[in-house]
């Protein structure tokens, strides 16, 4: 049990509630958008730019999240470029970043462990320099969230209702996927990035089988991301786990009770 | 302003949406070529025409939503780039415009009418709360108002746009094939409470229809223009005999008194 009161759990664990908050925050805005796609492949991206991180020996969360963000720029163009065919500029992205990826991680003689532990999540590992990172990342995303709320909810129920009424649709198209390369830069150090878009959408898939308005679907999505993250750290902690992976299963576990719940109910 | 282009018979209301020679190519498909058209305060148009004619994107390039390859148009006088004022026009989409398992309350819904460029960097207040409450009520959804949008009857969703579009007390109400999938009972109501709005208050209505009766019992049999297979009916109206100032006073006695008895 002591493992819950040392530092690198500490860390671990403000690190972890932290995205916890903003991955769903982002991910039921994918989700309903049926976007749910582009976290998995800006996490890819992102990779690419952790291995050139190490390779060039610059902080690889840094260049993961610069090339996430170029990476959802060039989305949101060829999102226009093919309209109507969002997955195909996604699977064009992702192809990208994967071959970056494999491409740096061979010049760096092979797969090192660090890179590895990116794939993979090594939230007992995160430094103060990650914390600032992630919670600069936290501020921004909660501070456009709440100014834009109200604007984000219409865009997203109504793409054309937005345009009519005078909205900015293009810029608020682009701060949603450019704070999803925000988040997902962050994210894959906490669950890896192979797992960093079931953080976005497990939340959302659980929160719009039970709630019935948008603001407390929002609210129940991050409920239950901060409850997989808490619980899935001290799990892991205690059982010797692995934390990324016992956080999705338990978000997976709860997606299972909840459909059961709601059938339970509905019958 | 140009004034001079087809001099109208006697000046009573002003333009609303003029196009000027507006053509609108789909790649090499020529959807819409050198179409002029007016739509005066307090006309009542509806649009008719078949799939494939066009007119969804007429009605799209109306509100910005598609460039017009050549051409201009202008809302309330101004060249639609440089307008602002889009919390004038009402807009109820096409019925499927939406993901039916979007979990949004009716309210949340209606109340999004009010989210528009006007209202960025501002909090929903008070006033807007009303607002809404009174568009519901003048709809009758309140009783409905905490239900998911997808949970109700075609009929009632259609109320809940109409009541979003309405909240705003807009001086145009754009309706894309607002009866689609529908019953008849609940369609017969709905064009008979547009046209009283359109007759007896300060409202313009343009609208998409697939209803020719409905729309050639109202504007008449006669189109007043015609472009490629798109047909335009007019009618336009000077009596405004529901004097209190709003909507939502004549609409509630509307509410009340079954809409056939008008
Ligand atoms: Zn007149
Ligand atoms: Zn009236």
């Amino acid at each position: 049990m002591e493992i819950l009161t040392a530092d690198f759990f500490q860390r671990a664990l403000t690190g972890g509630l932290l995205i916890g908050l903003t991955a769903p925050l982002i991910g039921i805005f994918l989700v309903l958008r049926r976007l749910s796609m582009i976290g998995d492949t800006l996490a890819h991206v992102t990779i690419a730019g952790v291995a050139l991180g190490f390779l060039i020996e610059v902080y690889p969360i840094g260049v993961g999240l610069v090339f996430a963000v170029v990476a959802s720029f060039a989305i949101e163009k060829l999102r226009k470029a093919y309209k109507g065919y969002a997955e195909l500029s996604i699977a064009v992205i992702m192809a990208g970043g994967v071959a970056l990826a494999s491409l740096f991680f061979t010049l760096g003689m092979g797969y090192n462990n660090d890179v590895v532990s990116y794939l993979f999540g090594s939230i007992y590992t995160l430094d103060t320099t990650d914390l600032y990172v992630v919670g600069a990342v936290t501020i921004v995303v909660v501070a456009i969230i709440s100014v834009f709320f109200k604007e984000m909810f219409l865009l997203t129920f109504e793409e054309d209702a937005a345009s009519v009424s005078g909205l900015p649709v293009k810029l608020l198209n682009l701060l949603i996927t450019v704070m999803t390369a925000l988040v997902v830069s962050t994210a894959i150090k906490i669950v890896g990035a192979l797992l960093v878009s079931a953080l976005l959408t497990i939340p959302a898939a659980c929160s719009l089988l039970i709630a019935r308005s948008f603001k407390t679907s929002v609210i129940f999505s991050v409920v239950i991301a901060e409850i997989a993250v808490v619980a899935g750290l001290m799990t892991a902690g205690i059982w010797n786990l692995a934390p990324g992976a016992t956080i999705v299963l338990l978000l997976i576990a709860m997606l299972i009770l909840t459909l059961i719940g709601k059938k339970g109910f509905s019958a | 302003m140009k004034s001079e282009t087809a001099a109208p018979a006697a000046y009573c209301h002003d333009n609303i949406i003029e196009l000027d020679g507006v053509s609108f190519a789909y790649k090499d498909q020529q959807v819409i070529t050198d179409l002029n058209l007016v739509i005066k305060e307090r006309d009542f148009m509806g649009v008719i025409g078949s799939n494939g004619a066009g007119k969804t994107t007429l009605l799209k390039m109306m509100v910005g939503l598609l460039r017009p390859t050549q051409g201009e148009i202008r809302l309330f006088g101004e060249p639609i780039r440089k307008f602002r004022d889009w919390d004038r026009i009402g807009y109820v989409p096409q019925k499927n415009a939406f993901n039916p398992l979007f979990p949004a309350t009716v309210r949340e819904v209606v109340m999004s009418g009010l989210y528009s460029n006007k209202k960025l960097f501002r909090r929903v207040g008070k006033a807007d709360q009303q607002k809404c409450e009174e568009a519901m009520e003048v709809m009758r959804i309140v009783d409905i108002a905490g239900k998911r949008i997808g949970q109700l009857s075609g009929g009632q969703q259609q109320r809940v746009f109409l009541a979003r579009a309405l909240i705003n007390q807009p001086d145009l109400l754009i309706l894309d094939e607002p009866t689609v999938g529908i019953d008849a009972q609940t369609q017969a109501d709905f064009f008979e409470l547009i046209f009283h709005m359109h007759a007896h208050h300060q409202m313009t209505f343009l609208m998409v229809s697939h209803d020719i009766e409905m729309i050639e019992g109202y504007l008449g049999k006669e189109p007043r223009d015609r472009c490629g297979g798109i047909k335009f009916y007019v009618r336009h109206s000077h009596d405004q005999s529901c004097e209190i100032p709003g909507l939502q006073h004549s609409l509630l006695e509307d509410a009340q008194v079954p809409l056939a008895s008008k």
